[in-house]
Formats: C-alpha cells, structure tokens, sequence
C-alpha cells in the first residue's frame, strides 16, 4: 500500500488502473477532463493501459462497449451532460451482459460553475437500473471504482460512479493499493444478451428487472451505505448522500450532538436501512449535492409518513450547490461572524473572458462588422470557449444550448423566415456533433452561414488536440456536399479583420448554405506547446 | 488540533494553484492533512478564481472552506483579495498583492481600494510584482506571496524552502535561484511591515 496525492478525478482513474483496465475512452468536459488526462498521462509512462479521447460521449461509450464485449475491463468518463449524448448506448447496454467489467464515470456539476445545467446522473442510473456508486472523498473515488468494476461483472450491467465538481476537483492524500491484472479477452460468450432484437431485447429487459431485487440486498449491505441510530435523541435523523456527509461532519461540532445520521453512498436505495431510520426520528433532514432525488423518494405521490426537510421544502436552496454553509443554515445553526467588508466600496465583477489575442475575439470582430446594418439578423452559437463571446464587449451570440445546437437551430431559424442567420461553433464541437446537422443542412440548402472558429483545439477544457487536424476540416465540410464556391478558409488574425468581414457579409448576402472556417491556433495551446518545445530544446 | 484554512485569490491564469500546491507540498512534507479545492473550465478564463487550501493535523471533512472559517486569505490582487471577506474570521489575516490586474472596465481606483484593504483588522498589502521582478521575473509574484504569508502558515521555514526547492529544481538553475530569492524578498516585506507596525 502507498500514499499518493490525487484529485478525485485522478483517484477514479488510478482506482480503474489498478482494477484491471483495459481502456478507458471519453470526450473532454469540465469537471470530468482530469480522469482520461491522467490516464493518457499514465498510458505514456506506463505503456498501457490504452486511453483516447473520442469525437463524442457516445463514441466513447461504445467504445468502452466494445472492450466490455471483449470480456475485458473498460471505463468511459464524460461530464453529466455529456450523459445526455451517451444516454442511448448507456440505457441500451444495461441490457446486455456485461462480462468483462463497464464503468461509467459521470462528473455532475451541481451550481453549474462551466455547465449549462446542473442536471443530477443518479436519474439515469435510476432509469437504466444500474447500480450507482457515490463517493464522499477522494479515497472512496479510489475505492469504489475498483469495487466497481466487480460489481459490473457480479450483476452483469454497467455500473455508474457518480461525482459532483467538488469531489473531481480538490486534491488529498489517498492509500492506494496493489494492481489487479487485466482480464484476458474473451468474446461474450451468449450471443442472444448482446443482439438487441426485440424477442431476445425483452427477455434481456426481464432478467435486468429481475435482477434488481439481488442490487437491493447488495446496497442494504455496502459499506458504503451507514446507518448510525442516537438512542438517545428522536427529534432529528440526517441522510446525507456522497460529498453532503462531509459538510455534514463539518457542523457537527458547532452542533453539539450528534443526530442519527443514514449515509448513502450505492445505489439502488436501501430502503429498509430508511425505514429504520425514519421509524426511529420525528422528522428527516436530507443532505444532497444535486436534484432532490431521495428526498423525492422519501415523499412520494401521497406524502411522507413523517416530516422531511430538504430542497422541495426550502430548508435547502432549490437550485445551486450544497456547501457547508447551506449544510450549517439546514441544521438551524446560525452564521459564523465573518470579517466584514470595510464601506464605501463596491467589488467589480470579473467575470471569465476570452484570454488577450485570442483567435476568436478578431472572428467575432469580423463577424459583426460583417452584420452591421443587418436588423433581422441572428447568431445561433455552441459551447466552448466562444460562448464568451456572449459577454461584451462582443455580445455576439444569441444561444448556447447543447453541444452542436448552433447549426440545427440556424436551419431551423432560416426556415422560419429569419435571415441573415449564421451559426458559430468551434472545431471540436463541430466533430463532437455538428456533422449531422450540417448534412441536414446542406440536404435542405438552408439559407444560412456556418461559421467554424478552428482553433485547433478544445480549449475550454484544457486543450486537447483534436481528432482532425485544421487541415482536414476543409475537406470534410466540402464532402457533405456544401458548394466549394461558398466555402472558405480564412485565417483569423487581427490585421484580417476588414477583409474577413467583407467575406462573411458576401456570404450572408448570398441565399443558400455558406460556410466559413476561421483558422488560428489557440494561444494557450500555441504558448504551452512553445514552452515545451524550449523545455525540449534546454 | 491545529488547522489553518487558506483562502487562495486571484485571476485566471495568475498562478493561483501554484501557490497552492507550494504550500500544500511543505504541509504534505511535515505530515499535515491537506484538501485542496481548485477551480477548472471556464472559470479559468481571465476570470475571478478561488481555490481552498486546508491543513490540519486531523481528519478534514469538507473540501470547502465554511464561511467565516478561514484562517487566511492569500491573494495575488487587490479586488480578488476582497472578494471572498465572507469566508475570513474575524481574527483571520488578509495578505495580497497591490498590484492590480486591471481587465475590466470598471476596475475601482487603485489608491482607495488598498486603503480599504489596509483598513481591515489585519492586512499586510506587498508590492509582490516590484518584489519579484527585482528577484528576476515578474511571474515570480506567487512564490512572493507565500514568502509573505510564511509567519502565518502551520509549516516550519525549512519545508517552505524545501518545497521551493523541490517545486523549481527541474526548471534549472536559474529559476530556482530566482524563486528563492523571490521567497527571501517576501518573508524580508511580511517581517518589515510587522516590524514598522
């Protein structure tokens, strides 16, 4: 056993190391990114296990499914709305028979610091019915996604491992143990639990029902799942699920005493270990970071049997993430007195921006020279470091949605009677799920501009290369059929900005599909990149 | 059971983790507990960035910081050091930068702010970028900064210097030398303006 300091995103990726994986596949998104870097990292020191970063989540996904087929050990990671992109393979695998051992890691980002919803993945366990494992601290990160991965082979399903931004992001010592080989491949070996047919999909269907009652008793034992009655005291009982048991414990002390308390780490939901704890108090607080889920459980269609506070009746803010501020105001304990802002002063907001220089700022500076004039105009955009461009002084953009969203909702807008529309997005959310849109697109010759802003990377989230190079990008665009006389390459530099305009207003002028390539490496990337080549070079 | 919460401030790209991580490896070093909670995506983008750094000699629940709670805040500049007061006790220490970094359009005038600053229970304001440029890079301001805060952290001087070393030996010699000069020139301004109060 030995001592490492890890970030919970990196204890989960240690954690399926030393459990035997095979691969690990997943596309980047904050707070989940840091997993396959330290894989990647760790693949290139240690010769293996294999790491890639995939077009999309559920490229991904499938991917890890193939391994899993192979009967050996796979981990697919992805943020929790990259979920939403995955949920097909996710919900339809729950089906199969896992052979060799699927995990799913899943980074929820509750108060949604660089998300566009702070949707809770323990739903879609729920949905699939696949067990979901939740750890409170980095050492049961490492922990459970060991544990994991026997669970997906003892139940035959994919398990999720759910974390929340502050778990993936914050760093400690954690105890690690020794390696678990790989499995060796073997192809599943019952053909019918992988071949979706309807006859075969509905016994599938059965049988994963039927295994649900196993996943119950399986959860009402888990360490992972405490129930500690106070004999002494009736008027409260906590649960707390995942990372809430530490703000939880933060309180205590301030608290004086120490209320019967039903932590919940793996999923299904023991409910005998609720009911002995709702039998034993007069009223039930529950400590969540994320959707009210269990709360939810607990009071049902026609009411809970004793009284149960939480998110739904507003001793926990509705929205917005759990902190042991709002663990402290749930358990009636006053503020600590703080330092107090001296007067006469009014703090600035400094909200994120695009870094000085960056590439996309001198497109969007063309861009809305290109559209001065034109009232009616819209500007559909995606997610990635230009949305920013949503801030001023820009303001150019007018939805961000979901990956990919820009150019189906600019066709749809232009067939609505809006013109000029133009959709931005980013090269790597261009390969993530802009492609279909745009074959839909040119199938409709939609009148409207695609404006690709290639930056040659994913930037956002740290950088990672893409999977096609800038110079591909072209290319591909042309083969879903877009008219080579209104395509074009231009290169966003700062002195281009008058000519790039003058581009994009023939082109917004022009009825019918036009696409437009902004080309200009991302500093970030193009100053970590030089930094390394001097490192190299000295 | 000793512990001290430090509140880390400043802008994306700053440096605001690699002051953590400073402390936190001269912690880890003499057998502290340490959670370090940091801010990824976008966030990071020339935006207002927080990270919480927690030692103690037991257990640590929360990753977080309680407000209130803190022992420290650390800060890399001016407006940032102000921004999370909520979370420093009453009898907790503000140490920043004065310089600002002005990327904003209504950035306050300089002159007031750190009279605001100065005006707080227990502040200690170092000219960090001075400082460091005079150490040999002005990118050097966070290691400043936590030679600035040594006298208020949980840790011996020997692990701080150790973690310096440790931090910026694979850089070379240059920028090894230079940072420890810029760590010297920090614990040289906190115990200066101790003295002269």
């Amino acid at each position: 056993m030995s001592r490492m300091i890890l970030l919970g995103d990196e204890a989960v990726a240690l954690g399926a190391v030393h459990a035997g994986l095979t691969a690990a596949y997943a596309y980047p998104g904050t707070p989940s990114t840091e997993i396959l870097e330290y894989l990647l990292d760790h693949a290139e020191r240690a010769g293996g296990p294999r790491a890639a970063w995939c077009a999309n989540e559920k490229t991904a996904y499938e991917a890890a499914l193939g391994t899993c087929f192979a009967g050996r050990r796979a981990l697919v990671a992805m943020k929790h709305v990259g979920l939403n992109v995955a949920a097909d393979p996710f919900v339809n695998s729950a089906l199969v028979e896992t052979h060799g051992g699927l995990v799913l890691a899943v980074a929820d980002d509750p108060g949604m610091h660089s998300s566009q919803n702070e949707q809770d993945s323990r739903w879609l366990a729920d949905f699939a019915r696949v067990p979901c494992l939740e750890p409170a601290t980095q050492q049961e990160a490492y922990d459970m996604t060991r544990e994991a991965f026997d669970l997906s082979e003892r139940f035959a399903v994919p398990v999720m491992l759910r974390l929340v931004t502050r778990l993936s992001h914050s760093r400690t010592t954690v105890e690690v143990g020794e390696p678990r080989p790989e499995n060796a491949p073997r192809k599943a070996p019952r053909r019918n639990a992988w071949i979706l047919l309807p006859a075969n999909a509905r016994r599938q269907w059965s049988a994963l029902l039927d295994r649900q009652r196993e996943m119950l008793e399986w959860s009402a034992r888990a360490r992972w799942n405490r129930l500690a009655l106070n004999p002494e005291r009736r008027d409260l009982g906590v649960i707390t699920t995942g990372i809430a048991r530490n703000y939880f414990f933060e309180n205590l002390r301030d608290l004086g005493w120490q209320p019967s308390h039903l932590h919940l780490g793996a999923y299904p939901v023991p409910s005998d270990l609720v009911r002995r704890l709702v039998d034993h108090v007069e009223r039930v607080l529950v400590l969540e970071d994320g959707y009210p889920y269990v709360e939810r459980l607990l009071r049902g269609l026609l009411g809970p049997a004793k009284p149960v506070l939480g998110r739904m009746s507003g001793e926990v803010p509705r929205t917005g993430e759990l902190s042991p501020d709002v663990a402290r105001s749930a358990l009636g304990l006053a503020p600590r007195p703080a330092t107090v802002m001296p007067e006469g002063l009014a703090l600035p907001n400094r909200p994120p921006q695009l870094c000085q220089g960056c590439p996309h700022g001198h497109m969007y500076h063309a861009l809305q020279e290109a559209l001065a004039g034109l009232e009616h105009s819209v500007v559909t955009s995606d997610i990635g470091c230009y949305t920013l461009g949503a801030l001023p002084p820009y303001s150019a953009i007018e939805s961000c949605v979901c990956m990919g969203a820009s150019i189906g909702m600019a066709r749809g807008a232009a067939e609505a009677g809006l013109r000029p529309v133009v959709a931005v997005i980013g090269d790597s959310t261009f390969l993530h799920s802009g492609i279909p849109s745009l074959l839909d697109a040119v199938a409709a010759n939609a009148d409207m501009t695609l404006l690709i802003l290639d930056n040659q990377a994913t930037a956002m989230t740290g950088g990672q290369a893409p999977l096609v190079p800038s110079s591909r990008l072209e290319a591909m665009v042309l083969a879903t059929g877009v008219d080579p006389a209104h395509c074009h390459v231009l290169d966003a530099h700062p002195r281009k900005v008058k000519e790039n305009a003058a581009v994009l207003r023939r082109e917004l002028e022009h009825r019918g599909l036009s696409v437009v390539i902004g080309v200009r490496e991302c500093k970030m990337t193009a100053k970590r990149k030089s930094r390394i080549a001097e490192a190299v070079a000295s | 059971m000793t512990t001290c919460d430090i509140l880390l401030a400043g802008v994306g790209g700053q440096g605001v983790l690699s002051m953590a991580a400073l402390i936190g490896r001269a912690a880890i070093a003499e057998g502290l507990h340490a959670k370090q909670s940091e801010v990824h995506g976008m966030a990071q983008r020339g935006g207002a960035v927080q990270a919480h750094l927690r030692l103690s000699d037991g257990a640590i629940a929360s990753d977080l910081i309680p407000s209130g709670g803190a022992d420290l805040i650390l800060s890399l500049e001016p407006v940032e050091s102000l921004r999370y007061l909520a979370y420093l006790k009453p009898s907790g220490t503000l140490v920043t930068s004065s310089s600002p970094y002005v990327n904003i359009p209504d950035y306050p005038d300089l002159a007031t702010l750190l009279e605001r600053v100065r005006s707080l229970p227990h502040a200690l304001v170092v000219d960090a970028e001075r400082l460091a440029t005079e150490a040999g890079d002005p990118l050097a301001v966070n290691t400043v900064m936590v030679g600035a805060a040594a006298h208020l952290l949980p840790v011996g001087l020997a692990s701080l210097e150790r973690a310096v070393e440790d931090t910026f030996a694979r850089k070379g010699e240059f920028v090894l030398g230079l940072n420890r000069k810029a760590f010297r020139a920090g614990r040289e301004a906190a115990a200066t303006a101790g003295a002269a109060r």
